[in-house]
């Protein structure tokens, strides 16, 4: 077993140059495919159980345009689900599908963020975890535009236009909720210092990504982090939100350690493929 | 469904005033009402009700399929009921914007149906207790929904005429997924056919009564299809549902639980048995299966909502009142 880090890591790329070997600037994916395969399963994951979440508010949005807008960011991230999940199986090789995937594996075996599963809460809750992933969903999409691998940038760049309006969107509502009335700001803020720990999860690299770095498929995910804040501090500035001083990350779900959350999650989304077996639907 | 168990609030002709006479005139011409004209209160009031009627059928209808969203047993199947799903609050938003168009706010709207004033089809007080209940509605309610607003596309008010038109075009989409749902399931394993029947036995008559009662029992009718917001009787529309579904039922090998069923050659349709009347007024009445969940769910919504919404005008208050002041 060759000694490639497996500790969280602040700085991916650093320990990429240490481990030596593949460089930064290794043209194509003759990279690992284990962890080519864990990337596409973290990239379908994280879309895969935030659209489940905010599915569950279809019907029950506080307004019906927000009903329908709520369900349009569904729709886009199932949509990207496909596509990663495919890729992924396709890079598996193993002869699963995108469906398989999504509803044969276990909890262990899901690579989301912890943010993506937890609970929706109150709409402004669903709209802060929205908000938070979506500048980091946009900013790692924008740097996979440019990615290695040519699959990969092509459903980078599919999905960015999505996420784009995605991330317009939450910003905007955000704002507003933040700056909308006494009682708004409070569950705004409780939102956010309830959500930062699982937010930060986002920037901890691992071994997966420092070979996803070193092979140029995908970026450093500490790398991010400037980006991210540039785009989501001056939006919590503007809804006159406190950013939680705490640099405290809570962590597992890229490596499928979860909350108690997905569990009740997989139970639901996989009901019918798990009590009638090989059937077609 | 919409327009069989709304109560018309007309004029008997011999009482007309001269300007109902000319309004009438144009509704015999087939001219379209439009939101500014002159029309009789008794023709506002009506349309109100129905369009408002039909505008929350549209919304607590996404609640028996959005059960079963987070179930979905594949990708594309959730990504198709989602997307249909989402289209019902789209035909609720564009028949509210109708209604909006005669004097009546949404919000106004709302209060209404959650107060239990206003009703919604009787359809969506039925359990969706499995997967293939997605299939069967989508055939069946739907189906049925396409026939009654059909014919409303020439309905003689603009606004409503116009919606009607929009909404058809997606609700034949949903029919034939439905349908598509449906073909899966009856020819898949054991299990899923079993589903597939099931479905169809509990969705049937509720179906049917989709309709109204029958026409001898509907005492509102006269007033609606001279102004021309009804075209059709209630048992036009069932006898056309039957017609067209049975042999639908045959190509899935699924059996029409009613024994009675019949080919007329005389006629030209076919012979069925009527719905369960009490049960139909027992819904309505509020003791359908699921009517406390679902205006329940509505409800809920509305109120948890409460603080999101009036954040937003909060914010828009501040944001227009920070602006500065345009140079003239
Ligand atoms: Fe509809
Ligand atoms: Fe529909």
């Amino acid at each position: 077993m060759p000694s490639l880090p497996d500790i969280m890591t602040p700085n991916a790329e650093e320990l990429a140059k240490q481990d030596g070997g593949k460089g930064g600037h290794a043209p194509l994916p003759d990279a690992d495919q284990d962890a080519f395969f864990e990337f596409l399963l973290r990239m379908g994951d994280n879309a895969l159980i935030l659209g489940h979440r905010n599915s569950e508010w279809c019907g029950h949005g506080p307004q019906l345009e927000e009903d329908i807008a709520m369900s349009n960011i569904a729709l886009d991230l199932i949509g990207q689900t496909a596509l990663w999940l495919g890729l992924a199986a396709e890079v598996e090789g193993k002869g699963r599908s995108a469906d398989d995937l999504a509803y044969l594996r276990d909890v262990w075996d899901f690579r989301n963020l912890l943010l993506v599963e937890r609970p929706n809460g109150d709409f402004g809750a669903t709209l802060m975890r929205q908000f938070l992933f979506d500048a980091f969903h946009f900013h790692l999409l924008q740097a996979l535009t440019g990615s290695a691998d040519p699959r990969v940038a092509e459903i980078a760049a599919k999905s960015l236009k999505e996420v784009s309006y995605h991330l317009e969107r939450s910003a905007e509502q955000v704002i507003a909720l933040g700056d909308g009335t006494e009682e708004s700001r409070k569950r705004m803020q409780a939102a956010l210092d309830d959500q930062w720990s699982y937010a930060l999860e986002m920037f901890l690299g691992d071994a997966t990504d420092v070979t996803m770095a070193a092979s140029g498929i995908a970026p450093d995910p500490a790398g991010l982090r400037q980006a991210w804040d540039d785009t989501v501090l001056p939006v919590l500035a503007e809804a006159t939100l406190d950013v939680p001083d705490s640099t405290f990350a809570h962590k597992g779900g890229k490596q499928g350690t979860h909350t108690e959350h997905l569990g009740y999650i997989l139970a639901e989304m996989q009901f019918l493929q798990r009590a009638y077996p090989g059937a077609e639907w | 469904m919409y327009a069989q168990l709304v109560k018309s609030e007309g004029t008997s002709r011999e009482d007309m005033s001269p300007e109902e006479i000319a309004f009438q005139g144009r509704i015999d011409r087939n001219e379209k009402i439009e939101p500014k004209e002159w029309m009789p209160e008794g023709y506002r009031k009506t349309l109100i009700r129905q369009i408002g009627q039909h505008a929350h059928s549209e919304i607590v209808g996404q609640l028996p399929e959005g059960n079963w969203i987070t179930r979905a047993p594949t990708l594309e199947r959730k990504q198709i009921l989602l997307a249909k799903v989402q289209d019902e609050a789209g035909h609720g938003l564009y028949l509210y914007c109708a209604a909006e168009t005669l004097g009546v706010s949404r919000d106004e709207l709302l209060e209404r149906l959650h107060s239990g004033d206003m009703k919604y089809s009787s359809i969506f007080n039925y359990p969706t207790l499995t997967w293939a209940d997605m299939g069967a509605v989508g055939w069946l309610v739907d189906g049925a929904a396409i026939m009654n607003q059909v014919p409303l596309q020439r309905t003689s008010y603009g606004p409503y005429s116009r919606a009607m038109i929009r909404i058809c075009k997606e609700e034949s989409f949903h029919q034939r997924q439905g349908y598509a749902i449906m073909m899966k399931m009856a020819n898949g394993t054991p299990a899923q056919k079993k589903m597939a029947q099931d479905a169809l036995n509990r969705l049937w008559y509720p179906s049917l009564m989709m309709f109204g009662p029958s026409d001898k029992d509907s005492v509102h009718s006269a007033q609606s299809m001279a102004w021309k917001i009804k075209m059709n009787t209630n048992d036009e529309l069932r006898q056309k549902f039957v017609d067209q579904t049975v042999p639908q039922a045959e190509y899935l090998g699924l059996t029409v639980p009613d024994p009675d069923l019949k080919w007329n050659e005389e006629k030209g349709g076919y012979d069925f048995s009527e719905p369960d009347w009490d049960e139909f007024y027992q819904v309505l009445k509020g003791n359908g299966p699921c009517n406390k969940e679902r205006l329940g769910a509505r409800v809920k919504a509305w109120e948890d909502g409460a603080w999101y919404r009036d954040a937003m005008v909060a914010h828009a208050k501040k944001k227009a009142s920070r602006r500065p002041v345009a140079a003239e």
